[in-house]
């Protein structure tokens, strides 16, 4: 008995070595934490409990036998971020590059079913050379079966990826597959195919960042959501969103205490729209006037800006915001701007958060190169996502709503729960001065004319009142009183359930 | 008494009038531009009338549309508050022809004070002292060198034809007056083509100092003392008090006399202002006559007790003054800041938008805060740029200042470049503190520009207690989210670690004995121990507190991690960390922002519509660069930083697409 204390003691103070103080060293070097650096900044402290810390690979082959280090390159475990519980895997660069093997994905998979059968969230901290090549066909196999489970856990646990490192080749797939990935710049960067090979393949020069960078993640390609500074900073933000999320799609969304009043009114919101149409206006300062004591939590803000998502609180309970941003082409939807939507609108929905939309939109980009990518087809994921969303839908027209764009953003047609509409709000088929050119093609003689016509269908549409009448609007109210109406409406709706019909699963135009 | 009152002017002044009518009972009414539409003016009157598009001349300074209003609604009275239409004779001229009442002096007095000449002959006549000089053209430096010593050394040589510094030689011995003499003389000769030069007194470091005089129609004249109005930023008056710390009793009776000769010399009945330069010696010598209500009357109010505003209504209606100059007793000391949209660091240029946020302090009886504006409020680039003024009260000039200081830490503006930070700093400069100030007193303390002012090491033990105040309100918040596994709840430690601008402070956190965390915390720093109470909540934009029972005042926003807290003119960023993670925080790299400063990049994919400055200018943030249109939406490019424009890469009708370089700074 005291042998195998003294073993184990042994055993551990071997494994939290990782690959050794040098390793350690280098790692500190790069601007990188350690694996159980990272978990400590993440949980609430003295609240990990590691499992699997001896376990070890089973490769023989090219001199592995002789290697081993207890845990194989990867902690993981179980710990609390305020109180709540999260399981966690944290790649370990020391320790054989953080490369995945059989025994590495095991402990991988363990943590996850074991996250999926006690409904709580799952962190992945990504810090891996990739696969264990000396395992070969093993450790690809290990990337599957991680794989299989990220798929299997989707819309039952929130899964977000850390990127703190090179994540590359199959590796990027299974946080491709979560919800939220989050990156460090210059240390992390995610690709299919790495810089070396796209020299003799394609002759193309490119550095790591500038190829998969978090720059390039965050504003290009879409892959990833947000930039961080540094590991501290990335990690300590995974605490706030967390708190946002529920613990799986069983549980009830988070509450939270308030100070804010629910009656707070903001007279500032009354002259927030511009008088001329053409002038934009920041939709942040509405969102941040609104939610619970101005605190938003932004989602992709630096990727197609033209639409912003986030989750706020109303009430203390998690809301997920969807607002167009007239600051950014006018607000309109693009291709970027339809995915990132469509699929924060679904994130919404399968965890049971409710969705509250700030419409000011023109409509779809035109472009030939919006059309060309299949703006048809994407364009196609937000009005499914939003259409197949059966959470609390609450709408507040701040401005435009022309066209199919108005139809998407969360209608009444959506079968929204709520909608509501500013004074200034204006819902119809297109702009005046364009509907008038269709209506009056070739009549129109003068300048004066024109006018009077465009005035005429200002007159008819570019109020609040055409889709009232029709009960497409719920009611018009004054911006100042948004957050009142908004947090009673959320209230009110708080029970919502909506039987689906029977189905293996929807199609959604992907 | 009067029917009803126009007031011909907009922002806080309007309000200000206004609530004195009020208390007197006289309804108002207000007039406004298209610009002003919504502004707070209009709702503070009574009535509201439109006077036109937004440029003046087509509304504020539109004489017939507002007698017109004035017969539309039986108005019987004008003030006119001050800049527009305040010193205009012509006004004052007019309304008296249709029988309106213009609260103020008579039209002659108003155009007598108004001809500088006129001016200052008449203060000459009443026995005030003028800036001693020769006003004729000087023919010869021997004759310059006798003028000179008869006015007395230094003398200042002025080109007649001068403007903008040219032509003037400071001289302070006889050799220089030669040489000054021939060098001004060539010196405007080339400048302005006109070689004639005067010679005036050159008085040392200056000061502004002012007499507030109030006169009556039965020729009784007072004067309220004095205000003190050195400091000033582009020859306009920032920071103004009353008293003046540098006049004393003999002196203001001196001041005071000669103010209230030249009042009752040309029969001024109505709030005015002598305005007088002031010598390092105490000599003083009479600038100009302000025939109407100035800005900084509040801080004169403040230490008589007196409505000014009401007394011109008043004495506009024939009332007789309710006191004798013997009745004046100064009270106490006030001091005034002028809270401008304007950015310091680019020679006070107004700064216009949208005010996204605006919180002003509480009025209480000792702070006073006219604000034309609110939260919401457009700063546009047809008026005045001021924000608000904001002015304390208290028994000494020491607690006066301290009370406006933390006033000033209250302050919260987003949407806007402004002068906070900048009047803040200000008021913490050991010179201002002691009262040594004069008229050049910005130039001199901040000759390369304005530098916001650092944290004091006192204040960074009120900065620490703050940010952990702040951050552990917050953390409470966070730990009772629902879902929490029994016995697992977050339990907040005792022990962080505050970094402050890259310094690490380990402290030690308890709740304040007795009380729980909602009352406020002790903070153990290093053995030092500071006790904070507040009941700032998470989201508050300003935060009150004690800090071992001094009260304090910052605004505070997130900021990443931590928080930025605004504080006595300085910035200032806090990060709370748990003593493990400030360690781990430690070994990460410092990380040099990009310098991607030097472009100027289009967010959005569009087309170049118009560009709002030229190669070569310098610019500061927020400046207006281009405009991008987007879908028909016109989009303001700004400027990141300051800096000069070296190069423009497109032109306006280009398309561009995101990231396109649309400048390139120097």
């Amino acid at each position: 008995m005291r042998h195998i204390i003294g073993q184990l003691e042994q055993k551990r103070a071997l494994a939290r070595q990782g690959g050794g103080q040098k390793r350690i060293d280098a790692q500190h070097q790069r601007g990188k934490l350690t694996a159980r650096e990272r978990i400590e900044v993440l949980f609430d402290p003295d609240s990990f409990e590691e499992w699997d810390m001896f376990v070890e690979h089973r490769c023989n082959d090219f001199g592995m036998d002789k290697e081993q280090i207890p845990g194989d390159g990867v902690v993981t475990g179980f710990g609390t971020v305020n109180g709540r519980p999260v399981f966690v895997y944290s790649q370990d660069f020391t320790v054989f590059g953080g490369s995945l093997s059989e025994a590495h994905a095991e402990k991988i998979c363990k943590v996850m079913d074991q996250a999926v059968k006690v409904g709580a969230p799952v962190v992945g901290i990504n810090d891996s050379g990739g696969a264990r090549i000396q395992e070969g066909v093993a450790s690809l196999a290990g990337y599957a079966e991680v794989f299989q489970r990220n798929v299997d856990a989707s819309g039952v646990i929130p899964q977000i990826s850390v990127i703190l490192g090179p994540c590359a080749g199959g590796a990027v797939y299974s946080p491709a597959l979560t919800d939220f990935i989050f990156m460090v710049k210059d240390t992390a960067h995610m690709f299919v195919t790495g810089p070396d090979v796209l020299r003799t393949v394609t002759h193309e020069t490119i550095s790591h960042q500038d190829l998969g960078g978090a720059k390039v993640h965050t504003t290009m390609s879409g892959v990833a959501d947000l930039a961080f500074e540094n590991d501290v900073e990335a990690l300590l933000y995974v605490r706030r969103l967390i708190n946002f999320l529920p613990l799986s799609n069983r549980a009830e969304p988070p509450l939270r205490p308030t100070t804010d009043s629910l009656d707070r009114v903001e007279p500032s919101l009354n002259t927030l729209v511009p008088d001329n149409p053409n002038m934009p206006y920041d939709i942040k300062e509405l969102i941040l006037k609104v939610v619970d004591e101005g605190l938003f939590f932004e989602i992709k803000p630096d990727f197609a800006p033209n639409l912003v998502v986030g989750f706020g609180h109303f009430n203390g309970a998690t809301t997920g915001i969807v607002a167009n941003q007239p600051m950014v082409l006018a607000g309109c939807l693009d291709i970027d701007a339809s995915v990132k939507g469509a699929r924060f609108v679904r994130f919404c929905d399968a965890f049971n958060i409710p969705i509250v939309t700030f419409l000011d939109v023109p409509g779809f980009l035109p472009g030939v190169a919006q059309e060309h990518a299949g703006i048809i087809r994407h364009g196609a994921k937000l009005l499914f996502a939003y259409a197949e969303a059966t959470v609390p839908k609450v709408t507040v027209i701040t401005r435009k709503g022309y066209g199919g764009a108005y139809v998407v953003m969360g209608s009444k047609h959506l079968r929204a729960d709520i909608n509501y509409a500013w004074p200034s709000a204006e819902v119809a088929v297109m702009g005046a001065k364009g509907a008038v050119e269709i209506l009056y093609r070739g009549d129109i003689q003068t300048e004066a004319e024109l006018e009077a016509r465009i005035a005429a269908y200002r007159d008819a549409f570019a109020n609040p009142f055409g889709a009232a009448r029709r009960g497409f609007i719920d009611d018009v109210i004054m911006p100042q009183s948004t957050r009142r109406r908004l947090c009673k409406a959320l209230t009110m709706l708080r029970n919502k359930d909506v039987a689906a019909p029977h189905r293996k699963h929807a199609n959604p135009p992907l | 008494m009067f029917n009803k009152i126009l007031i011909a002017n907009r922002g806080e002044i309007v309000l200000r009038i206004a609530r004195t009518a009020k208390r007197l009972g006289i309804p108002t009414v207000a007039v406004y531009s298209d610009a002003d539409a919504y502004a707070r003016h209009v709702s503070a009157c009574d009535e509201a009338v439109r006077l036109g598009p937004p440029p003046v001349r087509e509304s504020y300074l539109a004489t017939d549309k507002i007698i017109a209003a004035c017969k539309r609604l039986g108005v019987d009275a004008v003030h006119p508050g001050y800049g527009f239409l305040s010193e205009n004779a012509e006004f004052a001229k007019t309304l008296a022809q249709h029988g309106i009442t213009f609260i103020g002096p008579d039209p002659e007095v108003v155009a007598l004070m108004g001809d500088k000449i006129m001016a200052n002959r008449s203060a000459k006549a009443a026995g005030v002292p003028t800036v001693p000089g020769h006003w004729e053209p000087i023919a010869s430096a021997d004759e310059a060198v006798a003028i000179g010593l008869e006015i007395g050394l230094p003398v200042m040589l002025k080109a007649a034809a001068g403007g903008g510094g040219k032509g003037i030689r400071i001289a302070r011995t006889e050799s220089d007056l030669r040489d000054a003499f021939r060098l001004a003389r060539s010196e405007a000769q080339s400048a302005f083509g006109d070689d004639r030069v005067f010679i005036e007194k050159f008085i040392i470091r200056p000061r502004h100092i002012e007499i507030q005089v109030l006169g009556d129609r039965h020729g009784n004249v007072i004067h309220l003392g004095e205000r003190e109005c050195s400091i000033q930023r582009r020859h306009q008056k920032v920071i103004e008090e009353a008293p003046s710390p540098f006049v004393d009793e003999e002196m203001r009776q001196a001041m005071g006399g000669s103010a209230v000769a030249l009042s009752k010399s040309v029969g001024y009945s109505s709030a005015g202002t002598v305005e007088l330069i002031v010598g390092q010696d105490r000599s003083f010598y009479f600038l100009e006559m302000n025939t109407r209500l100035q800005v900084e009357h509040s801080v004169t109010e403040y230490i008589n007790d007196i409505d000014i505003v009401e007394w011109m209504i008043r004495i506009a209606a024939g009332e007789e003054l309710d006191r004798t100059q013997d009745d004046v007793r100064l009270n106490g000391w006030s001091v005034e800041a002028r809270i401008y949209a304007e950015d310091p660091n680019r020679n006070f240029m107004p700064s216009i938008g949208r005010l996204v946020r605006c919180r002003m302090p509480e009025d209480t009886d000792q702070l006073r805060v006219d604000s034309g504006v609110y939260e919401g409020s457009e700063i546009s680039h047809y008026y005045d740029p001021m924000i608000a003024k904001v002015t304390s009260w208290d028994l000494n000039r020491d607690s006066a200042i301290t009370r406006i200081r933390r006033a000033l830490d209250e302050i919260y503006i987003k949407g806007v470049t402004h002068n906070v930070e900048f009047v803040a700093t200000l008021m913490a400069n050991p010179r201002f503190l002691a009262g040594d100030i004069s008229t050049s007193f910005i130039e001199e303390e901040y000759p390369d520009g304005f530098v916001p002012a650092s944290l004091q090491d006192s204040e960074v033990e009120a900065v620490i207690a703050a940010a952990v105040l702040m951050h552990l309100r917050y953390l409470h918040r966070m730990a009772h989210v629902t879902g929490a596994l029994p016995g697992y709840r977050r339990q907040i430690g005792h022990d962080w670690v505050v970094v402050v601008d890259g310094a690490h402070y380990p402290v030690s956190v308890t709740p304040v004995a007795g009380r729980g965390p909602e009352e406020g915390f002790d903070i153990d720093v290093s053995g030092h121990l500071l006790s904070v109470h507040s009941d700032w909540q998470v989201g508050d934009p300003v935060l009150r507190c004690t800090v071992n029972a001094k009260p304090q005042r910052f605004t505070v926003e997130r900021n990443g991690l931590g928080y930025r807290l605004h504080h006595m003119g300085a910035e200032t960023d806090v990060v709370v960390y748990r003593p493990s993670v400030a360690a781990l925080a430690k070994l990460m790299p410092e990380r040099k922002a990009p310098d991607m400063s030097k472009y100027l990049l289009s967010p959005m994919p569009g087309m170049l519509k118009s560009m709002a400055r030229e190669e070569g200018e310098k610019v500061g943030p927020g400046d207006e660069i281009a405009v991008v249109e987007a879908m028909k939406m016109e989009n303001i490019i700004r400027a990141g930083t300051t800096g000069t424009i070296a190069k423009f890469h497109v032109k306006p009708g280009d398309t561009l697409s995101t990231g396109q370089i649309i400048a390139e700074f120097a």
